[in-house]
């Protein structure tokens, strides 16, 4: 069958809300993407761990430990599902963390912002988390199966993620004065760069048309955006805080709020590696790889050993 | 000498988008017959767009009388829960 025929197909699937299987033909362009924005997530899972872990062992209590301890482990386990989903569409898990670690693939650029207070916690649950939810549930029904169904186990277990940031900011918000200042300074800080997470606006994303045509994407970077200010300017009263921008206010004709321009020069800059933490980053993470070498070495002796001992008793 | 066909675990995806689920597991010399007699054993009225076949001996399970030590671990991590967390009514969208 010509290529021309197959796409024609392929698209009418898609059209039809018909999933695509491993299995099923896909335009190379189609396979490219998506194990380009599987992988790009999934990295952004792993080195996501980094800026709260940085946190573990200062908690400011025993269930604050436990808490962070087990949202760092969720994200472990979201890295695994996603890298997983992007090995059904023929790359290697080492061909990923190899592109990771050389810098060819990318990782959400928010984690190249440093952890630098107690309340940073807090504002990465409610903002970062927040954020991420935003753009994670219209991704349950993305058309590639696999990925979808990675993305709904990935939701149910984020929900926690946010509730808990934003009860680390409520707390702080009742408490002294010196946590309020915490509290508004953790916000001040994380809000610019979590509404950078939706990507560029719409007229420079050239991508956009074509995902959305592919419906692995639903919305595009400016609608959700837009949503994530509308409702974070509602939830920020409850903690009696305010966003850092002074153009946030409600438009009554278009039914949300304005807000101020975003600075993608910053963006740019961190994506292009230039954030505070880039470089700290990408040397952890290649670090835990290589002093990790050992253990996976000695996993596959240990296995082997193992089947030997069987195949004697046998 | 023992002929017996090897047995085989079935899956079937009943719907683009779903998992494939375990149905049960049949007889067959090899995986394409597995297949085929998949196909005749268990999607005689459609119930499936896709069929995956593993031979039974590549299977391997966890052991039931271990389950309680070995989920042990998950037993007292409620935290892990959105419903752990003492939010206001007032917050919507979360």
């Amino acid at each position: 069958m010509p290529v021309q025929d197959m796409e024609h197909i392929f698209q009418d699937k898609i059209d039809q809300e018909i999933r695509i299987e491993p299995k099923d033909w896909m335009p190379e362009k189609y396979r490219q993407t998506l194990i380009r924005q599987i992988s790009q997530h999934a990295h952004s899972e792993i080195v996501g761990m980094l800026p709260e872990g940085n946190w573990i062992t200062r908690a400011p209590s025993l269930k604050r430990k436990a808490i962070l301890l087990a949202k760092v482990q969720d994200e472990a386990g979201h890295g695994l599902y996603l890298y997983s989903a992007a090995e059904t569409m023929g790359i290697s898990r080492d061909e990923m963390i190899n592109q990771l670690h050389t810098g060819k693939a990318k990782y959400s650029s928010i984690f190249n912002y440093p952890t630098i207070s107690w309340a940073d916690i807090g504002a990465i649950g409610w903002l970062v988390d927040g954020a991420a939810i935003m753009n994670q549930v219209p991704l349950c029904r993305a058309s590639y199966g696999p990925y979808a169904r990675a993305m709904v186990r990935i939701c149910k277990e984020e929900s926690f993620h946010q509730r808990q940031g934003f009860e680390i900011l409520l707390v702080l918000s009742k408490g002294t004065a010196a946590q309020r200042r915490m509290c508004q300074d953790a916000i001040n800080r994380w809000w610019w760069p979590s509404i950078m997470m939706f990507g560029p606006n719409d007229d420079a994303s050239p991508h956009t048309a074509q995902s959305m045509k592919w419906k692995i994407k639903r919305f595009t970077n400016d609608e959700l955006r837009q949503k994530f200010v509308d409702v974070c300017t509602e939830q920020v009263k409850i903690l009696g805080m305010t966003l850092p921008d002074p153009d946030l206010k409600w438009n009554e004709q278009r039914g949300h709020y304005d807000f101020g321009a975003i600075d993608w020069d910053e963006f740019w800059n961190v994506v292009n590696g230039n954030g505070p933490c880039n470089r700290e980053r990408l040397a952890a993470r290649v670090k835990a790889h290589e002093d990790g070498a050992w253990v996976r070495e000695a996993a596959v002796a240990h296995a082997r050993k193992r089947q030997e001992r069987e195949k004697r008793v046998a | 000498m023992n002929q017996e066909w090897p047995l085989w675990e079935v899956f079937i995806r009943s719907k683009q988008g779903l998992d494939h689920k375990h149905v049960g597991s049949l007889h067959a010399a090899d995986a394409r017959m597995a297949i085929e007699n998949a196909r005749d054993v268990y999607t005689r009225r459609q119930e499936g767009v896709s069929i995956w076949v593993v031979e039974s001996r590549y299977m391997h399970a966890s052991n039931p009388d271990e389950a309680p030590s070995f989920y042990d671990p998950m037993n007292d991590k409620v935290y892990r829960h959105p419903t752990f967390y003492d939010l206001p009514d007032e917050l919507k969208h979360m």
